[in-house]
């Protein structure tokens, strides 16, 4: 190969946005067409630095905007190549188009999203309003909740993406700041053991493919369209799924660390628990934990897969909970909460009687503190204590002025 | 093009254009390329035309111009000899019109319906002022 290889230490100090970067050079990514946005921008500066340096054999791109990066990684794509960027926010809104076309064009891209709140007002900080407004994309996305994972979920997602049972892009989510901007120490691979751990890219349909000429993108009107589109959902149901379990084993062989669809934390005997993503599955954990030394079985459980969703696996591990809180860190701009509305839809058939109440917590990189956790947790216990939701179905965490709630 | 179901075509908004491999493709006239059925080269992508080039080779150098600006691929031409032009593809734009060098122009437009005969026993004299 025609690069240099990167002597890493076993533990590295490394914030999530470089602990994705350094995944893109291990992947040797072939094409990153990147524009820089708060808080994402070092993981593609980063993979520039590489391809600079002589650690990546791959060409960078500069575009204008983030609809033409996405439209060079989706040519890329197109073309034959590992692709991957990254993005955040207003950036991801402008991408957004283009998204949708990725992923019925079936391209494995991977997308390094910084979770970031969406303006107005203008905010740089972390919240889940961009992760939740293209969960309807066609997208696999995953939720990294530290820099490690990151790290190791990038990998694991060119694998997933580029299968060719799947050849569907994936989104990484990493919360803003709280992860992109917090160093941690960082386990990585061996430059040799994460690129065999992705493997070589292998083309499928690809346009450098000169003795077999095809054209992509093509249009279909209202005769071919449905089947389209019924085809890509019928593979993020039941194709994705056992790709993504056979990745998280093969990793966990490599490396003992373990991944789960969804990650439960004191589960088996809990009667309360929260569902949330991102960095708050830490701080949910920790407050679980102190939860039991009053008495109260709480247990977390944190969504490491969003999209496909884990219809089944939610409603069974939430089967013998009594009281559940989901915590969405977006504006539900008059509905319920993303979190609310999917667990209601996944227990809402089951022999359940489990109490569920939706909080609304965290915009623009508002803090969820312990004591935040410890009120919720007690609230639960209330509810399951008195066998129906005391409070409102929605309530907001953190916000000042009179308190806000709804439903 | 047979309409398959949702489980019974390649993934992908993605189309082949020749069925199996080819070789030498550019040194292959069209009319012997394997194109496949999802090749416009098969189909009539032309039905929205309104105004269509007629030629008159009467007054054609065969300076191949039309050839060289047609953005659709649609003037034939065989041994650097100008002999047609594809009706299923071409959109009517006139582009061979505004190039073509001749006096008088050896392609013309015409409404769509104008017999090809009619038009080209009617085709405009000389220009003495443009000479």
């Amino acid at each position: 190969m025609a690069f240099e290889k990167m002597e890493l230490r076993e533990v590295e100090v490394w914030d999530g946005n470089f602990a994705a970067a350094q995944a893109l050079r291990q992947a040797q990514v072939d094409v990153v067409a990147a524009y820089p946005i708060t808080p994402s921008t070092p993981i593609v500066e980063g993979y520039a630095q590489f391809t600079a340096d002589g650690y990546v054999e791959g060409e960078f791109v500069m575009v204008e905007s983030e609809h033409a990066a996405m439209s060079a990684c989706i040519g890329a794509a197109a073309a034959g190549g590992r692709v991957a960027t990254a993005t955040s926010s207003q950036g991801l809104a402008l991408m957004s188009e283009t998204l949708y076309q990725a992923s019925g064009m079936r391209l494995p891209i991977v997308l390094n999203l910084v979770n970031r709140a969406l303006a107005a007002p203008l905010n740089v900080n972390g919240d889940h309003s961009d992760m939740y407004m293209v969960r309807d994309s066609g997208w696999i996305q995953f939720d990294a909740f530290c820099p490690q994972e990151a790290y190791d979920l990038n990998l694991i997602a060119f694998k997933v993406s580029e299968d060719h049972d799947v050849r569907l892009p994936a989104i990484v989510n990493q919360d803003g700041f709280m992860t992109s901007h917090t160093a941690q120490g960082v386990k990585p691979l061996s430059d040799d053991a994460a690129y065999a751990f992705v493997g070589e890219y292998k083309p499928m349909n690809d346009m450098l493919d000169f003795e077999h000429p095809v054209t992509h993108g093509v249009q279909t009107e209202e005769d071919w369209h449905f089947e389209h589109k019924a085809r890509q959902h019928n593979d993020l149901m039941t194709k994705v799924t056992p790709k993504i379990e056979a990745a998280f084993t093969e990793f966990e062989k490599l490396t003992g660390r373990k991944y789960n669809i969804i990650e439960k934390y004191d589960m088996d005997d809990a009667d309360v628990c929260v569902v949330c993503l991102g960095t708050s599955v830490e701080t949910a954990r920790e407050v679980a934990k102190e939860m039991r030394a009053d008495g109260i079985k709480a247990g977390v459980i944190g969504l490491r897969v969003i999209r496909p969703y884990p219809f089944f696996a939610i409603a069974d591990a939430l089967k013998n909970i009594k009281a559940i809180a989901t915590l969405d860190r977006s504006s539900p701009n008059g509905a319920a909460g993303m979190l609310f509305n999917e667990i209601a839809g996944s227990l809402f058939n089951t022999d359940t009687k489990a109490l569920l109440s939706g909080y609304i917590y965290g915009l623009g990189g508002r803090d969820l503190t312990k004591a935040h956790l410890v009120a919720l947790f007690k609230e639960l216990q209330a509810n399951a204590d008195a066998g129906k939701v005391l409070t409102p179905l929605q309530q907001f965490i953190g916000v000042r002025g009179p308190k806000l709630a709804f439903l | 093009m047979a309409k398959k179901g949702w489980d019974e075509f390649e993934i992908g908004a993605m189309l082949r254009t020749f069925d199996g491999k080819i070789d030498n493709i550019a040194a292959t006239r069209q009319e012997n390329r394997n194109y496949s059925d999802n090749s416009s080269y098969t189909a009539s992508v032309a039905d929205w035309r309104l105004i269509k080039p007629v030629f008159n080779k009467d007054y054609c150098i065969d300076c191949q111009f039309c050839w060289i600006y047609c953005p659709d691929v649609s003037i034939i031409s065989r041994d650097q000899k100008l002999i047609g032009v594809d009706m299923d593809h071409c959109k009517g734009c006139g582009i061979c019109v505004e190039v073509c060098p001749t006096n008088p122009k050896s392609l013309l437009m015409f409404p769509e319906q104008t017999d090809e005969e009619s038009a080209i026993a009617n085709w405009p004299k000389k220009d003495d002022k443009e000479a």
